[in-house]
């Protein structure tokens, strides 16, 4: 199959469906990936305003979760679709849920960062996280790239990424842990940090079960739970 | 430990916080409202009624085939009647443009309109009725002419013999039924030499040449194998722009590709009548989900 194209169907109405899904999908993709730029430059700038902004726009994620599982149920009703088909309208469904959460996991850090800038607090707890935030924006975005472009190689160069975001979380918490045991009077801050990192690390996973339906819909290969070089070794072998 | 982090660790907090990431917008971020909207939830209630059945009745001498349908059909959209076998989807396609009349014993009580004119009475001429309501049978049945003249025909018994004017409609219906293309270069050999799914496309052209209001199509596919089976179905999805159709199949699967709605029927009764994405993902009558999901039937 060429990257990003779906052979025909002699029922051009059942591509439209079908490309219909795709498309809303990236949609669905943008709009969550602008949720999260948002809540983590309301972060990063106490910026409550924005925050706020991200909690209002929450509601669009959700319904399109709605509308577009909505649409893959239609499909699957109407048209029995099988083998590649099939395959997208299950990727489909997962991605989307996956979205969701990341979108979910935006509004948590849009609402610590409204906290944040009402407690004027110390930011010394967030080291480590801003860079973090950049880090799994960007795998959101690549895996995204990857589902728009059905891309198993970029798709599986963003999960490959996903270790590192559990191993930034390690480190700040590790970092939190030394100022908790200073001084218990910096454990309520801490714990507000922790959350915000603990939705991060959140985040790097859902781009990484992105990047897994992806390969499922375009390899037929289900590359859940394994290590990196058997999906490697999956990918050579032919289908 | 992950680039970005090491890059920016040694700096002070606030700078750190700074760099989350500020240059770009998502690459992806489509305007979701310029996106075409998703198909309008089909609802009964917003449709143009074409044809009205107010309790129908029908009777083959002592048995009774329908029982007391009622039913709005609406126009311009592709209505499909399923059921298991003997359960009147037939009969009661047939009501609509008179052919069981052709049945002796019939006797139906109740009132079946178009466009608000009554069709049941002995003062209908049914001639009349039957241009506005054409009709495809499960077996393909051109007549033994020629392709050209089995389009024409209908214009002909009208009275129409302008060589340019045949030509125009045969040209146009034969288009219109995705035929075109297969038979422009032999349109004077014999029908009967056509293949069943073309053959079928034709009697489709044929029927829309006289312009009909409404289709009536009787298991259109039934004959047919299953690539022709997808071109009939595109076919009547395209055709629904200009045409009402009513399509019975024994085929849930294709009443589910086709149809904007669906009714099923059960021992002549009417059971559920509803738009087809809700009829087969949630219909509100057991009987109907029994019979959608192969448990009965």
């Amino acid at each position: 199959m060429a990257i990003g194209t779906i052979p025909q169907h002699i029922s051009r109405q059942y591509d439209n469906d079908l490309e219909h899904i795709r498309t809303r999908v990236l949609g669905m993709g943008g709009l969550v990936e602008q949720q999260l730029i948002d809540a983590l430059r309301a972060l990063a700038d106490s910026n409550t305003e924005l925050g706020e902004k991200v909690l209002q726009n929450e509601y669009k994620v959700n319904s399109l979760e709605v509308a577009i599982d909505e649409d893959c149920t239609n499909i699957l009703a109407r048209r029995q679709p099988a083998a590649g088909d099939l395959r997208l309208v299950m990727a489909v469904a997962k991605t989307i849920t996956d979205l969701e959460r990341v979108g979910d996991e935006s509004e948590k850090i849009a609402k610590m960062a409204i906290d944040l800038a009402e407690k004027q607090g110390p930011r010394e707890y967030y080291i480590g996280i801003g860079a973090m935030g950049t880090f799994v924006r960007r795998m959101v975005h690549d895996a995204l790239d990857a589902f728009a472009r059905m891309d198993t190689q970029a798709a599986l160069a963003v999960a490959r990424k996903e270790p590192d975001s559990d191993e930034q979380y390690d480190a700040i918490l590790r970092q939190l842990i030394t100022y908790m045991m200073e001084d218990p009077r910096n454990i309520g801050g801490a714990m507000d940090a922790i959350w915000v990192a603990r939705a991060m690390e959140r985040i790097g996973d859902h781009a990484r079960n992105i990047c897994e339906s992806v390969i499922y819909f375009v390899e037929g290969k289900d590359v859940r739970h394994i290590s990196f070089e058997e999906i490697e070794e999956q990918l050579r072998t032919s289908r | 430990m992950p680039a970005p982090l090491t890059e920016n660790s040694g700096r002070p907090a606030v700078s750190v916080l700074a760099a989350a990431d500020r240059e770009d917008v998502p690459s992806h971020a489509i305007n979701l409202s310029a996106l075409p909207q998703a198909q309008k939830r089909l609802s009964l209630d917003r449709e143009k009624p074409c044809i009205e059945v107010h309790g129908l009745n029908l009777y083959y001498a002592e048995k009774q085939a329908l029982k007391n349908v009622d039913m709005l059909l609406p126009e311009k959209r592709v209505t499909a009647f399923i059921g298991p076998s003997g359960c009147g989807k037939s009969t009661l396609l047939r009501c609509f443009n008179r052919m069981n009349d052709l049945i002796d014993d019939v006797r139906t009580e109740g009132e079946i309109s178009l466009h608000g004119q009554s069709i049941v009475g002995k003062e209908v001429n049914v001639s009349e009725l039957r241009r506005r309501v054409g009709i495809v049978f499960q077996k393909p049945n051109p007549f033994p002419k020629s392709i050209y003249e089995n389009v024409a025909y209908g214009l002909r018994i009208q009275g129409v013999n302008d060589r340019r004017t045949l030509d125009a409609v045969v040209e146009k219906s034969l288009r219109n039924a995705a035929l075109w293309e297969e038979v422009k270069d032999r349109l004077d050999d014999n029908a009967l030499g056509l293949s069943g799914g073309q053959a079928q496309r034709l009697v489709i052209a044929r029927a829309i040449a006289i312009e009909p209001e409404v289709v009536l199509l009787d298991e259109p596919c039934s004959a047919l194998d299953p690539i022709s089976t997808l071109k009939i179905e595109e076919l009547i999805y395209e055709l629904k722009d200009s045409y009402t159709i009513i399509i019975v199949t024994h085929n849930m699967q294709q009443a589910a590709r086709v149809s904007d709605y669906t009714a099923y029927m059960y021992l002549g009764e009417l059971i559920e009548f509803k738009d087809t994405n809700t009829l087969f993902t949630n219909p509100s009558q057991k009987m109907t989900e029994d019979y959608i999901t192969g448990r009965y039937g």
